[in-house]
């Protein structure tokens, strides 16, 4: 047992402890934990407030989006009508499916994230509740400015999908599809921030005791939530920057002529699309795992099993990607095997849905309420969706489905049934814990049946329509063809979907009124912590957890918890605070100070936007000046932080003393750069990834005649420089740990930049001195890709040294206060390690083949 | 497959798209049954008698949620690893071969097989001998697809993919792309007309010819007028002067069924319609309308195309 260990179950013994707590104890945590009101508002950041502006800016976007699929089922009504028109049409589908996908279905399953996952774990606060507000507002700002190019004509019109040629710079000429790299710039930027906060905060911030086997289910498919989307973002992130040099600067990624495939964004784009699917998928199963077993009364069977299911899912997903390329004339070895690996993954799909089944068979006989409603029709149409998933996965009957309205019909079913019906649920399950009236269980039985009704009468007919030969992404159809009055029928089960999200949004406006302190409460009766009376702290005190329904198992923890009887009744150091503990078995390591409201993460989150805005309509200048902005204001923000250990180490309760300052392993802000770097170690991955598809297309024309290699002599100098870096970043390293004087320290800090410097930017010239161009073949384009690459990480390890400069200048960083410079040094070791590896691959590999 | 009122997936006409139907009809019943079963257990698990509860354990979880979807899915699996095996590796000895180029927005068809020679958004092959098609792009990808007597199968750039379609009965069979490729991606459909084999040799043998020179006086009015209009700009019409090859081949036009890539019936009307405005037929079409002409113009011109034959 470790010394933390001893420390925790000791303090255990005392709690809970039935003293009265000091009067002004509450006082000062309330005052701590206030929120901004009136104009400061915007400054807010606790997930109470981020997390359901969140939610609600999701559930906007899915009015929006549902509004232009009305449109468009209004135009396919009946044949050759000229209701919205081609372009109109081609821009409504882009944007329909671009704006569900990106706007609304990850951002709503992320933002319950934000809302519930602090309380289900009884943590005051996410870890870094600035970083998901900056999330939020670059993705609100971003989101709406995106959507607005529908009433200008000038949304995208490629299809959510993006297949370059169509959407490259010789048949999309316009900036519209440079408005949907935009669009997906920023939920790129949202999700991964937001992936970060949720890894770390499921982590760390558990509540003590709270180990693994004891973690909600939501928590456990927020976890491969965020899982996947550090291993799946990145293929589009960098699929959306090969797209954009080929827009701009004409380097040929996508050009068969040049050495390039179109077949190579197919890759890169379904390689993150397919987990796309169960990153909205995963955390709505998670959403179901703990309604289920309210609804019953009883605790759900075969709890490891799900998490087995969920964390499955997580992986065969990302071995699926293929099935969306089942008719580009593949060799049906490689059909074969995603073939069977698209219907390995209904095997997890099955156990959860048996275990919801088994779950309701055990408990008491089931309410009707609204949460129940949605649960039993989730079931019902995703199962639906998960049969047809089989169907498709199936190769021959792929060939004729495959992009026919039976897939339209099949992912409605997958996404309708998977997703917004569990979010439905959750909703009316989780509003009654952030608003003083719950939503109204008459009305919401209507919105339920409108609903579920409307769902079938629109997409049941669409399989048929398939069959009968109506493809996809078609503005109108002959008449004639077999499909008029089963067209006519989807069309009217949009509109009665639609008339039950407008019951829904009259509802919510009606009964949703923001408050944490008189909340509805617990109305369904749930067992999870999220159901503990709370404030704009979350719970008084944070308990220590012994079951997975400890509210079920304890009834009186409730009145323990909010007489501040467990840890942490108050806020110990006058500013927020919550505890973090160690990943596996949550044992308390240290308590961390939050930061609170701010406009720098807010000015930061708009000149970002405006930054890309301005990128998208070509102002460069403007552009630049809105960089400046943005990272000033990062940075600003950033200075605050790290703050060191300015206060003793605090009793917590029960005689556990915690320091407010950690650093090493330990820290979650190093679990955050290590999250990050997995992030960027997987966009070069993908690279590597491009450069050796392109070859293995075209092996003739890599490199292509003509081409000299820098010298091996080169490699060994950029090889050499990163060396010195590297060395001159320990000598820094071991001169701040020994307190030496600021110079000591400085001068091999900076000389170690200088370094870096010479390496990245003396290959690229290195390159360039060869004559190798990017623009004029796809291997050229993946070269300088890969010096691209490395130069993004030099500029951010640059701005982080400048930053850790100015804080050792002025004594914000010193030897026990150090947390900038260590985040600074790890991201800077990666940035060398991947340098090295990218330099070796481009001068090795094309020497290796030849 | 003879059923009647069934849908073209369904309802196929060739030992491409026939096993396909089957394996339908197997997946439709076999999902049905799979859903009924879950059906049946979610009813018992919502309004069960209180005896519901021995059967709710992992017990339940393992055999529905593991064991029975591996046990069935290892033998669609095989089937489907099968069947696509059997379509993808047929070899044969005599095939009519012919080079399909997507465009936007019509298909450019060129017969290799038996003969040489090019036209435009019909396919004509013989019934009950084996039709290789090449597929290719060199704009957008495009997506081939005839529900009846195959799957589809994508022309992307850079790459050739090959499709068989072997018709087992005379008839026209629908075809449309199936890959969004643009603006009026709703309108680029073509057809397959499968004859019998001596009607098929008739065919290629006027087809591979030059064009009929005009019959009549206002027919030959129509050829001046095409030339000088600059059709032969973008359109072939082989043994004239008109060579050009951005648009469709209109050598033996009056002989296909459809205009403007499938869309429409040809007569005269039609293509009267066509020629003064495509754009409000097709929006988004690369023709420029003729909306100047005169009606007499028009009527020389449409005499003229409704000839050749």
């Amino acid at each position: 047992m470790t010394e933390e260990e001893a420390a925790f179950h000791a303090a255990a013994k005392n709690l809970p402890d039935p003293r009265p707590r000091p009067e002004e104890e509450l006082k000062i945590l309330e005052e701590v934990w206030r929120q901004p009101t009136g104009w400061r508002l915007p400054t807010a950041v606790n997930n109470n407030i981020v997390g359901s502006a969140y939610v609600g800016a999701a559930l906007l976007f899915f009015v929006l989006a549902g509004c232009l699929a009305l449109l468009m089922r209004s135009q396919l009504a009946t044949p050759m009508a000229e209701i919205v028109g081609q372009e109109t049409y081609n821009q409504l589908f882009t944007m329909h499916g671009t704006v569900m996908m990106f706007l609304f279905a990850v951002p709503a399953v992320e933002a319950m994230g934000v809302l519930l996952l602090p309380q289900m774990l009884a943590a005051r606060d996410l870890p870094f509740p600035r970083l998901s507000a900056f999330a939020f507002w670059a993705y609100l700002v971003g989101g709406l400015v995106f959507f607005t190019t529908i009433f200008f004509g000038a949304s995208p019109d490629g299809g959510w999908f993006m297949y370059p040629p169509l959407t490259s710079y010789v048949y999309s000429p316009g900036s519209n599809a440079d408005w949907w790299l935009l669009g997906i710039g920023f939920i790129e930027i949202s999700a991964i921030a937001g992936a970060i906060e949720i890894v770390v905060g499921v982590l760390k911030t558990r509540s003590p005791g709270m180990s693994l086997d004891k973690l909600p289910l939501f928590g456990w498919a927020m976890l491969v939530f965020a899982g996947m989307i550090i291993v799946g973002f990145p293929a589009i992130i960098l699929g959306t920057i090969l797209l954009e040099l080929e827009r701009a600067f004409h380097w040929p990624f996508f050009v068969a002529e040049k050495g390039g495939d179109p077949l190579l964004w197919q890759h890169l784009f379904w390689f993150f699309g397919h987990p796309e699917v169960y990153i909205i998928f995963i955390p709505a199963a998670g959403f179901m795992s703990m309604i289920v077993p309210v609804v019953a009364r009883a605790r759900l069977v075969g709890y490891r099993l799900v998490v087995a299911a969920l964390v499955a899912t997580g992986f065969i997903s990302f071995g699926l990607w293929v099935h969306h390329m089942f008719t580009t004339g593949l060799p049906p070895i490689s059909t074969g095997f995603f073939s069977a690996a698209s219907m390995a993954v209904s095997i997890p799909a099955g156990i959860q849905v048996f275990a919801w089944i088994a779950t309701i068979m055990a408990g008491e006989r089931a309410r009707w309420n609204v949460p129940t409603l949605f649960t039993v029709g989730f079931l019902i149409i995703f199962t639906m969706g998960g049969l047809t998933g089989v169907m498709v996965a199936m190769v021959p009957f792929d060939w004729q489905a495959h992009d026919t309205y039976f897939v339209v019909a099949h992912l409605h079913y997958v996404l309708i049934g998977g997703m917004v019906f569990p979010l439905f649920a959750a909703i009316y399950y989780w509003v009654p814990m952030v608003s003083r009236f719950a939503l109204s269980e008459r009305l919401g039985k209507w919105v339920f049946w409108l609903m579920f009704t409307g769902m079938h009468l629109t997409f049941l007919p669409m399989h048929w329509t398939g069959f009968a030969g109506m493809p996809r992404r078609v503005y109108t159809y002959l008449p004639n063809m077999g499909f008029d009055g089963f067209n006519l029928l989807s069309s009217i089960g949009a509109f009665t979907i639609g008339a039950g999200v407008a019951l829904f949004v009259f509802d919510m406006a009606r009964k949703f009124r923001m408050t944490q302190e008189e909340n509805a409460g617990n109305v369904y009766g749930g067992g999870t912590l999220e159901w503990l009376p709370n404030g704009s702290y979350a719970a008084r005190s944070i308990p220590i957890v012994k079951s997975r329904e400890p509210l079920w198992d304890n009834p009186e923890l409730g009145d323990q918890v909010e007489q501040g009887q467990w840890f942490l009744p108050g806020a110990p150091t006058h500013r927020r605070e919550t505890i973090v503990t160690s990943p596996l078995k949550a044992i308390p390591q240290y308590l961390v100070i939050i930061p609170g409201p701010s406009w720098w993460h807010v000015i930061a989150a708009a000149f970002t936007a405006a930054l890309f805005l301005s990128l998208t309509v070509k102002l460069t200048l403007p552009a630049a000046l809105f960089g400046v902005i943005a990272i000033g204001a990062m940075l600003r923000w950033a200075w605050e932080l790290d703050k060191g250990p300015d206060h003793e180490p605090v009793d917590v309760g029960g005689g556990l003393k915690l320091p407010v300052y950690m650093l090493g392993n330990r820290s979650h802000a190093i679990w955050a750069v290590w999250v990050l770097i997995v992030v960027i170690g997987m966009i070069f991955a993908c690279m590597v990834f491009s450069y050796l598809y392109l070859w293995s297309v075209q092996p003739d024309r890599w490199p292509p005649a003509g081409t000299t290699l820098p010298s091996p002599l080169h490699t060994g100098t950029t090889l050499l420089l990163l060396a010195a870096s590297g060395g001159l970043l320990t000598v820094a390293d071991w001169m701040l740990t020994r307190a030496r004087g600021k110079a000591i320290v400085l001068t091999p800090f900076l000389g170690a930049l200088m370094f870096l410097i010479l390496a990245i930017a003396g290959d690229i010239w290195q390159w360039s001195a060869t004559g190798l161009r990017p623009g004029e073949s796809s291997y050229g384009a993946s070269v300088f890709t890969l010096g691209f690459l490395n130069s993004l990480n030099l500029f951010t390890v640059a701005l982080m040294v400048l930053f850790v400069t100015a804080r050792l200048l002025v004594g914000r960083t010193d030897p026990v206060r150090r947390l900038s410079f260590d985040t600074t040094r790890l991201l800077w070791l990666y940035t060398i390690g991947q340098t090295a590896v990218s330099v070796v691959f481009a001068h090795g590999f094309p020497r290796l083949v030849s | 497959m003879s059923g009647k009122g069934l849908p073209p997936v369904l309802d196929t006409a060739g030992p491409q798209a026939d096993p396909i139907a089957t394996l339908s009809w197997v997946l439709i019943v076999g999902g049905g049954v799979i859903l009924l079963i879950i059906l049946v257990a979610l009813g018992i698990a919502l309004f069960g008698g209180a005896w519901r509860r021995k059967f709710a354990g992992e017990r339940m979880v393992i055999i529905g949620g593991i064991l029975f979807p591996v046990v069935t899915l290892t033998g669609l699996l095989t089937y489907g690893l099968g069947l696509t095996a059997g379509l993808v590796g047929t070899e044969d000895a005599d095939p009519v071969r012919i080079h399909v180029t997507g465009e936007q927005w019509w298909w450019r068809v060129e017969y290799l097989e038996p003969a040489r020679f090019t036209s435009a958004n019909e396919i004509v092959i013989p019934v009950g001998r084996p039709a290789l098609i090449d597929l290719a792009s060199d704009n957008v990808i495009h997506s081939f697809w005839v529900p009846e007597l195959a799957g589809k199968l994508d022309m992307i750039p850079g790459k050739t993919n090959r499709i068989r379609l072997l018709a087992e009965e005379p008839g026209v069979y629908f075809g449309a792309c199936a890959e969004y490729c643009g603006g009026p991606h709703a309108l680029m459909l073509f057809r397959v007309r499968a004859l019998p084999p001596a009607d098929y040799a008739r065919w290629v043998r006027r087809e591979s010819g030059s064009a009929m020179p005009p019959s009549e006086s206002l027919a030959a009015e129509g050829a001046a007028l095409f030339q000088t209009l600059g059709c032969g700009g973008c359109h072939q019409v082989r043994g004239t002067r008109s060579r050009g090859l951005a648009g469709p081949d209109l050598t033996h036009v009056a002989s296909r069924l459809h205009l403007g890539a499938g869309i429409l019936p040809n007569n005269k009307g039609t293509l009267g319609g066509w020629v003064a405005n495509p754009q409000r037929l097709k929006p988004g079409v690369k023709m420029p309308a003729y909306s100047a002409l005169s009606a007499r113009e028009l009527r020389a011109l449409v005499t003229y195309m409704d000839g050749l034959e």
